[in-house]
């Protein structure tokens, strides 16, 4: 084994753990807002990486020009999500919300296979293909720009959520509703924005995928555990816990296989999942 | 004067207790309205009805001249009705400046001009130098002092102050008095809840005396302090504690 080679699987572990990291800020984000851990996030970016699909199929949109489109999509279905389901259960027991954001998941995974088959599908000859040379290092393309859409996204939410007037009063309402309430913040409002907010994160990270995954209803699985992983790890609602526990995702993914047997690379990141629960349930930036 | 806030016959039960019963009140412009009564006697329930978090089983209740009920409490917000809270809402992961800065961003006024309303407020509660602290390394008393500051950047007309002088020690309380009359003096309508009777009969204009949900009276201090139901229900077991 050459250092080459070691060089190779972080880099690839880090590119996949920018991904991760955007899926996970997603999910976080919504249970860092209003405490419901969306279940359905797999399958919401299995519809982002269907909505590229067939853009690309219909219109001829290749995925990294159908970004605006799909966000807007899953931003749609987002706030659709908050209104016709989560604002009746916000109250409810946590068995009524785990039941409700799980059946969603049921429910669109299910819907998918009726709509589009169990099929795999692929986006062909994209716009992004082929790899890049950097000293000896091979990069695929397809991940090298997903993953650098999916950090400027990052930034850009973290951004958003830490500096703008919006971001203040998310964060606001995420401690204590009643309290930003009473300074005039709609706390409805601000529940569906983040549901708009998680599911365009989702949609960057699903359409950029798009590129080099096969898409199928149930892609989003691995996926969601994976986001459940980060969440978990990097600490409930911390938006920078989730790039840090992102990428120690994606480099244990990619080492472990490496360096041991890549038969358990995911036997490995859910060993470090159970290291950190264990020792700091509150995860590495959690409260 | 004009009536800034018109409550008329207020009534909410919670199964079968009646936390307020008929409760009509009327608060004037510039007024600082003092509200006693034993704890369950419906104070904190009549702020929630107010301000929208509860919904009343009947009665009305206006502010300026127009009817809340039924509004949400950011709308009654946006209103003009600022409150602080019993067990206090900071927003503890968030500096004093922040949580400041929330609030005056409800006026519609963009970052830059919410950041020096929020400093303005900040010095205004004496905290100025703790304004990059987060709200969860400041003491009860300087916890009380931002919900202040949070409430007055929304630039409210009518002020409710929820036990503003509970839970601090005695040190603190003159501080915390001086701060009520100095917003008062800005000509914010004040309605306070207090247990505290020395500093409830100093600030008071008009005091409002609760006892299970039900108006005792609704009078000048001087007033209250002499009425005998007031006594048995509230001052006597004060009185009597304090001697």
């Amino acid at each position: 084994m050459t250092i080459e080679i070691i060089i190779q699987a972080i880099i690839s572990g880090l590119l996949m753990g920018f991904i991760y990291a955007l899926i996970a800020a997603g999910l976080s984000l919504i249970f860092g807002l209003m405490g419901i851990v969306n279940f359905a996030h797999g399958e919401h970016l299995m519809l982002s990486m269907f909505s590229s699909f067939w853009l690309w199929t219909l219109l001829g949109l290749d995925p990294i020009i159908s970004i605006p489109i799909t966000m807007l999509i899953l931003a749609i279905s987002g706030i659709l999500t908050h209104y016709l389901l989560i604002r009746y259960i916000l109250k409810a027991k946590m068995i009524v919300q785990i039941c409700a954001t799980f059946g969603l998941s049921v429910f669109l995974r299910s819907l998918a296979q009726f709509l589009w088959t169990p099929d795999f599908r692929n986006v062909g000859n994209p716009l992004l293909e082929g790899r890049l040379e950097i000293a000896g290092i091979f990069i695929g393309q397809p991940q090298f720009y997903a993953s650098l859409v999916c950090l400027l996204s990052f930034l850009l939410l973290y951004l958003f959520v830490n500096k703008s007037e919006t971001g203040l009063a998310l964060q606001a309402t995420a401690q204590d509703r009643k309290a930003a309430e009473t300074l005039g913040i709609n706390s409805n409002k601000m529940f569906a924005l983040g549901w708009a907010l998680g599911l365009s994160c989702v949609s960057i990270a699903g359409t950029m995928m798009s590129n080099f995954f096969f898409i199928f209803p149930d892609v989003g699985v691995h996926f969601a555990l994976f986001a459940f992983v980060a969440v978990a790890l990097g600490g409930f609602g911390s938006i920078i816990g989730c790039l840090i526990a992102g990428i120690i995702i994606g480099l244990v993914e990619s080492l472990g296989g490496l360096l041991i047997d890549p038969s358990y690379k995911l036997l490995y990141v859910f060993l470090i999942y159970l290291i950190v629960v264990i020792y700091r349930p509150q995860g590495l930036f959690g409260r | 004067m004009t009536v800034v806030l018109e409550v008329e016959n207020l009534s909410k039960s919670f199964g079968g207790i009646k936390a307020n019963n008929n409760i009509s009140f009327r608060a004037s412009s510039g007024e600082i309205i003092g509200i006693i009564g034993p704890n369950g006697a419906g104070k904190s329930t009549l702020f929630d009805l107010i301000t929208g978090y509860t919904k009343p089983d009947s009665g009305g209740v206006k502010f300026n001249g127009k009817s809340i009920l039924n509004l949400r409490p950011d709308l009654i917000s946006s209103l003009g009705i600022g409150r602080t809270f019993q067990k206090l809402k900071p927003f503890l992961d968030q500096t004093l400046l922040e949580n400041v800065i929330i609030g005056a961003l409800a006026t519609g006024i963009n970052l830059n001009q919410a950041r020096d309303k929020a400093l303005e407020m900040i010095d205004f509660v004496d905290l100025i130098d703790k304004r990059h602290y987060f709200a969860k390394e400041l003491s009860t008393g300087q916890r009380k002092r931002l919900e202040l500051a949070r409430a007055m950047a929304t630039e409210p007309k009518l002020l409710m102050m929820d036990e503003v002088t509970g839970g601090v020690d005695q040190k603190t309380v003159p501080g915390l008095v001086e701060l009520i009359k100095k917003l008062n003096k800005l000509g914010v309508t004040i309605l306070t809840i207090e247990h505290n009777m020395r500093v409830i009969m100093d600030i008071s204009h008009k005091i409002l005396a609760l006892d299970q949900g039900k108006k005792i009276i609704f009078d000048k201090p001087k007033n209250v302090q002499l009425n005998e139901k007031v006594i048995d229900a509230y001052l006597g077991v004060v009185n009597a504690t304090t001697s």
